[in-house]
């Protein structure tokens, strides 16, 4: 008799996803799917999905969903965990949306420690609009509105949300993953396990950045686009830890450190 | 240990993830159609599948299932 060890996990619906082929939100997504069930929270669980490529993710979840403005994800996600702490709240982001139009809000959301996690999705282009220049660009990356590379005299440069948020007191946990090989895709699920349990236990903000290939606007093949990855993007972009203080136990009034 | 996977070719979007995550060359690509005009894997007819998992961990569609003897 034959033992089935690998199948679609109960948190994510039969729904075939819209995402391009080789895309990571679909991972991303089956990775959250796999640690609501893992942690048995399905019931408490409300998700808030971005505007941008994963703005039907309320399609393929079946958890509690509620779609926010674009970028007001970590707001939303604070008015719901302040509302009902009882819940388990969780907002799903792409980089234009959290490290464009919504970092004055993710970034307060940040700093005030609110116990809630994020999950944000690093494709360092708009992948929706049409693969135009994120924040998250990186520099001589071309894309549909830098077609000759991106240029930090007149585009800037890269915005390093984990390194920038990691300087925040008020988070906790923050780690950047890739699931660009299956070892990044099962470091990845722990990451995303460890920022539930963190919230979970009320220990504070979580964040994880999942850098994500994006085959359709890098114009690479699925497979190209991971190596990709590990040859350009994890150099501009480290992976690792950039904070863990879940050791330190929780948070009181106003005790933070 | 043996192993074997179901591939349900309707998800299947043609990455080709799997093929490159498969470290004994179990999967290949295919020239048949699915409804919605993507050419699916399929999996080898000599088989070596252990059951890793390691295709499956790497399919965004969740198409595959994987199981173990």
């Amino acid at each position: 008799m034959s033992k089935k060890v690998f199948s679609r996990p109960r948190s994510l619906k039969e729904a075939v996803f819209h995402y391009c082929p080789g895309c990571g939100h679909s991972i991303a997504h089956r990775l959250v799917a796999e640690v609501i069930d893992e942690l048995d929270i399905r019931s408490r669980v409300i998700g808030i999905p971005p505007a941008g490529c994963a703005v039907l993710a309320y399609n393929y979840f079946d958890v509690d969903m509620i779609e926010a403005q674009h970028g007001r994800g970590p707001a939303t996600a604070t008015g719901i965990k302040r509302a009902r702490p009882d819940s388990i709240v969780f907002s799903y982001q792409g980089d234009g949306d959290l490290a464009a139009i919504g970092i004055a809000e993710s970034l307060h959301a940040a700093n005030r420690g609110e116990n809630i996690t994020v999950i944000f999705i690093n494709n360092a282009c708009y992948g929706m609009t049409g693969g135009q220049m994120a924040p998250t660009t990186m520099l001589q990356q071309r894309t549909t509105t830098t077609p000759s590379g991106r240029n930090n005299i007149l585009d800037g440069y890269p915005v390093k949300v984990s390194e920038i948020f990691s300087r925040l007191p008020g988070v906790t946990y923050l780690e950047r993953v890739t699931v660009n090989s299956p070892a990044g895709v099962n470091k990845t699920k722990k990451a995303i396990k460890k920022a539930f349990r963190c919230q979970i236990d009320g220990l504070g903000f979580s964040l994880i950045e999942i850098l994500s290939p994006c085959p359709t606007n890098w114009k690479l093949s699925p497979v190209d686009s991971c190596k990709w990855i590990d040859d350009v993007m994890s150099k501009e972009f480290p992976l690792g830890v950039f904070k863990d203080n879940t050791g330190a136990g929780k948070k009181t009034g106003e005790a933070a450190p | 240990m043996k192993g074997s996977i179901i591939i349900n070719k309707e998800l299947c979007k043609e990455c080709h993830l799997c093929i490159y995550a498969c470290p004994r060359g179990c999967i290949s690509p295919t020239r048949e159609y699915n409804s919605r005009g993507y050419h699916p894997v399929c999996q080898n007819k000599n088989n070596e599948c252990t059951g890793c998992t390691l295709c499956a961990v790497m399919c965004p569609e969740v198409a595959i299932e994987v199981y173990r003897e």
